[in-house]
């Protein structure tokens, strides 16, 4: 069917994502943080954290509403079935802690076809209520037989 | 702070996924992709069963580093390919090598086996000593 490489450079709308102290510890239990800056707020106070700290791979939840607008996006027509994560990439600037609020913008860096599968890099820049940067992520994915 | 030096093995970290482990990472993360948590819709796309959330796998080697290196804030990239999938109810060890250091900052070459079969592989981890 061909792969779409009109969206190539195409960006999505912000997301701003409020990071909350329960979501934090859910998705710390889920991956098996044991670390108490994950998991308990006064742990995270003492050593000088304004609330829990957001494991690194958090990020997939900050910028999970963002990222979902590419993979849904109708121009890159990805089929599901046939989607394999690849490969992922996370840069990080200052860590996240519950009360953070963290904008993201996701853009399509770029589509090939490579072999009758097709390549996809989507590549999310996540900021926080400072202007920070707190992590840049490039997501590649392959849909077979594209 | 833990010393390092080029050359050195990072504490191997080895996790069991437990049966049910998909589904709250489904919740914790908002990815309900039913290949993680239906075992028949998995088994009609032709996978063996309900497989893991390659990012939770992910998950696993950025803890192997942020536990040996000391906390969250030494973890300041992390890059992996994945490659086959993860199965529920396998232990996955994750394995590291410090490639070199370079101005405080340690190179780390990453792997998660599970079943003999290297289910992250040629990854690569950057952490602030």
């Amino acid at each position: 069917m061909g792969v779409n490489v009109e969206a190539v450079g195409k960006s999505y709308p912000p997301t701003l994502y409020a990071v909350g102290r329960e979501k934090v510890k859910e998705y710390a239990l889920a991956v098996g943080e044991t670390n108490p800056l994950h998991l308990d707020h006064e742990a995270a106070r003492a050593a000088g954290y304004a609330d829990v700290v957001a494991p690194p791979m958090f990020a997939v939840v900050y910028s999970g509403a963002a990222i979902g607008q590419a993979f849904f996006d109708p121009d890159n027509g990805i089929n599901f079935a046939l989607l394999v994560h690849s490969g992922q990439e996370f840069r990080w600037g200052p860590l996240v802690v519950a009360g953070d609020e963290i904008q993201t913008t996701v853009s399509v860096a770029s589509i090939e076809e490579r072999a009758g599968n097709g390549f996809y890099v989507f590549e999310s820049v996540s900021t926080n209520q400072d202007g920070h940067t707190v992590c840049v992520g490039t997501w590649t994915n392959v849909v077979r037989g594209a | 702070m833990p010393s390092f030096a080029a050359g050195d093995e990072l504490p191997e970290l080895e996790v069991v996924p437990d049966r049910y482990v998909t589904v709250r990472y489904a919740g914790a993360s908002g990815d309900f992709n039913p290949i993680h948590i239906d075992e028949e819709f998995a088994k009609q796309v032709g996978l063996p069963g309900r497989i893991l959330h390659g990012l939770w796998t992910m998950a696993q080697v950025a803890r192997a580093q942020t536990e040996a290196a000391g906390g969250p804030h030494t973890l300041r990239r992390l890059n992996v390919s994945f490659r086959g999938m993860g199965v529920l109810e396998e232990p996955i060890t994750v394995k590291s090598t410090i490639r070199s250091i370079e101005d405080g900052v340690a190179h780390v070459d990453t792997e998660a086996w599970q079943a003999g079969t290297a289910i992250v592989r040629r990854s690569d981890a950057d952490l602030q000593l």
